[in-house]
């Protein structure tokens, strides 16, 4: 776990540094079966106060790189390589009991499933307050006091009564709003929100994500969003990286990647959702198979066997030559990993353009 | 795939006051009912032949029960279910067999829903054999045709449900659910526990064999913009009530229930310019308890438009001055029939009201 031989980077523009800078992650599980890879070489930078939504299918590695985040490999078998600096400090080294002082004071979490995230055994209000006594030297009460004010915050009704209630009390959208308050309860300068609205009704996954934004313009944190909707991430993010068999496949600001999405699996994606407006007599365009094997990956690039264009590339160079990720011309730091010309996405865009008007 | 609208009395499936009470018992030998969870509670729809309808709504609405009360999956407590123009709202069971020869089911997960110790071919052929369905060409032979429609290899026969994904599970569920050509099928959420690319490969499946084969289909999911690609007509139910259902293009252009305004309103689309061309609705808090549900109209709890009438006189499913033929609407203060942006959000949660607020103060 300990490839500290990356060389560390020039500390001359300490200025400029990003607040989150993740680079060329990797986390791998050593299995009976062989290493699975489920991040190879993942990177991307957050600044404080915006939100990167990352969007993957199941096992694209979106969740592992969220716990890498906040040191939850430390302990188990995977092995960590890569570099994550959050404002200058380097997490990937770190030992646990320095990891344990940041986690949950400036990197949170909110998990997917509240009802298996929260402890069946303690009040919500104990577990709130408890998030906060860690990191604080509070007395008790004013740790209560602190936690009754998070569940106000949150929207939960009566939150002096509700703070004795046991999770099982509440309903979904509560357990959420009280995990979201967990999470909040230290001002973290880094949250993570993993799946968070997936287990929940659309209603309330509306006031779920609405609340989420709203906190962080308030709060002026950074925010990671993992989900598998591209529609949960259009509202809300700043910059979308797209996961695909634990690498990254596409990156640019929501606007670049849903409007002039450049990778075919981001298209894949995209006409493979059935949109609440347009054309309802206009066929889905399902992605052919299934997620990649992340023990043996496909050669090249991990997409080409479910690919439908890998025939404009010459040579089969699909199956060969893994594509780096670069720039789109004309683009400020928009990024996709596809040996496509852009000469000829363009020619396979039009067509499917006019192939959907017929 | 035929559109137009069946006459009266050709419908395939006619549901009327459909309701089903789980009642609810406290004691260990005398035990007494204390009370009832209202799942569905008087419903009326109809299926023709070769229609899809859908049902949306969220959990706790009731569009399961009702899924699994046209199979006769569950005993109806009250009303009417007629398929195929037989009542089969109390057949008894050992009689439901010739019933659900034509009346069959996709489940939504396709774990569960398959025997781990039968082979494929197994469950495929189960179907045939239980009904004493011989087709000329063999049972194995039928069984293997059946997996080839669903786009499974034929020669996975003697493999085991394990062996396959997810989508591939389902596939297996459809190819059972077609084994005796039904003229309905009833499909509980057949998606939603699949991955975005494999839901697309199912749904054109399901929308190809809707084609090909004429069936019926009663759609049962909470993705809106699913059921709006594959039913041409949808009923929105809220607490075991449908409270609108329309035409597709009319349900969902123009809405008159506030709640089908606040569920449309929530979904989220893939596009970030959307966000400002369509109107902003967020409720408050979480639909209430189906064991004792608001009198009148169930959603005034979480109504922007209730008021003191919605209590205490239930509204009826009608059609609404200036709805067109088949748009019903359960409201006394029904909304205009649009769904783009209004001057001003609706906003109900607290959180959100005072976050927002705030943030508009500081600007």
């Amino acid at each position: 776990m300990s490839l500290l031989t990356s060389p560390q980077p020039a500390a001359a523009d300490d200025a400029a540094a990003p607040f989150l800078d993740v680079r060329d992650l990797r986390v791998h599980f050593p299995t009976e079966d062989g290493i699975v890879k489920s991040v190879d070489g993942v990177s991307f930078t957050l600044e404080k106060g915006s939100t990167l939504g990352i969007v993957g299918e199941s096992g694209s590695g979106k969740s592992v790189t969220s716990l890498a985040l906040l040191g939850l490999h430390k302990g188990t078998r995977a092995q960590v390589s890569g570099e994550i600096r959050l404002d200058g400090r380097e997490l990937v080294s770190l030992p646990e009991h320095a990891m344990r002082s940041l986690r949950g004071r400036t990197v949170s979490m909110i998990f997917q499933d509240p009802l298996s995230a929260l402890h069946p055994y303690f009040t919500v209000g104990a577990q709130i307050a408890e998030a906060y006594q860690v990191h604080h030297k509070v007395s008790k009460k004013e740790a209560r006091e602190r936690a009754v004010e998070m569940l106000k915050r949150v929207g939960i009704p009566q939150p002096q009564r509700r703070v004795r209630d046991y999770p099982h009390q509440f309903s979904g959208g509560m357990r959420q709003r009280a995990m979201i308050a967990m999470a909040l309860v230290c001002d973290p300068e880094l949250l993570i929100a993993d799946e968070p609205t997936t287990a929940l009704d659309v209603t309330v996954q509306a006031q779920i994500l609405d609340l989420i934004r709203d906190l962080q313009e308030e709060f002026g944190s950074a925010v990671i969003l993992i989900t598998h909707d591209l529609g949960v991430v259009a509202d809300i993010a700043d910059d979308i990286l797209v996961m695909y068999g634990g690498r990254r496949i596409e990156y640019g600001t929501v606007h670049d990647v849903l409007k002039e999405p450049q990778h075919p699996y981001t298209w894949g994606l995209l006409e493979s959702m059935p949109q609440i407006t347009g054309d309802v007599g206009r066929r889905l365009n399902p992605i052919a198979g299934s997620p990649p094997s992340l023990i043996n990956p496909p050669g090249g690039c991990a997409f080409h066997p479910r690919c439908t264009y890998k025939g404009w590339v010459p040579e089969g160079r699909c199956a060969v030559d893994r594509p780096e990720l670069v720039e789109v011309a004309g683009t400020g730091r928009h990024l996709a990993a596809c040996h496509l010309t852009p000469e000829t996405r363009q020619e396979i865009r039009v067509r499917t353009a006019t192939g959907a008007a017929q | 795939m035929s559109t137009t609208q069946p006459a009266a009395g050709e419908h395939l499936l006619e549901v009327s006051g459909l309701t089903k009470h789980f009642p609810i018992r406290r004691g260990i030998v005398f035990q007494r009912q204390i009370g009832a969870v209202h799942a569905v509670d008087g419903i009326d729809f109809t299926v023709g032949a070769g229609q899809s309808l859908g049902l949306v709504g969220e959990s706790g609405c009731g569009k399961s029960t009702t899924g699994r009360l046209i199979t006769r999956l569950l005993e109806p407590t009250a009303g009417k279910v007629v398929f195929d123009g037989e009542d089969i709202t109390h057949t008894p069971e050992n009689r439901m067999k010739e019933a659900r020869r034509n009346l069959q089911m996709i489940f939504q997960d396709p774990y569960s829903s398959l025997n781990p110790r039968h082979t494929v071919g197994t469950i495929v052929e189960t179907p045939m054999r239980l009904n004493d369905i011989n087709p000329p060409q063999g049972h194995k032979k039928r069984a293997q045709e059946l997996l080839e429609t669903v786009g499974l290899n034929p020669e996975h026969y003697n493999r085991y449900p394990n062996e396959f994904s997810g989508g591939q599970r389902q596939r297996i569920g459809i190819a059972r659910a077609l084994a005796l050509r039904p003229k309905l099928i009833v499909a509980d959420e057949p998606v939603s526990a699949l991955d975005v690319s494999i839901q697309a490969q199912i749904v054109n499946l399901l929308q190809d064999l809707q084609r090909e084969l004429g069936i019926a289909f009663v759609f049962i999911a909470h993705d809106l913009a699913v059921v709006r690609h594959f039913c041409e007509r949808v009923a929105v139910m809220y607490l075991g009530k449908i409270v609108e259902v329309a035409d597709r293009q009319t349900l969902y252009t123009g809405p008159r229930h506030p709640y089908t305004h606040a569920l449309l309103s929530a979904v989220p689309e893939a596009d970030p310019d959307a966000v400002h061309r369509r109107e902003r609705i967020r409720l408050a808090g979480d639909v209430p308890s189906p064991v004792d549900p608001p009198s009148g109209c169930r959603f005034r709890t979480r109504c922007w438009k209730a008021q003191e009438r919605c209590a205490t006189e239930e509204p009826p499913l009608v059609r609404l001055g200036g709805n067109a033929e088949g748009h019903l609407t359960a409201c006394h203060f029904p909304e205009e029939p649009s769904v783009e942006a209004r001057a001003e959000d609706i906003v109900l949660d607290p959180a959100l009201t005072t976050l927002e607020d705030n943030a508009s103060a500081a600007s």
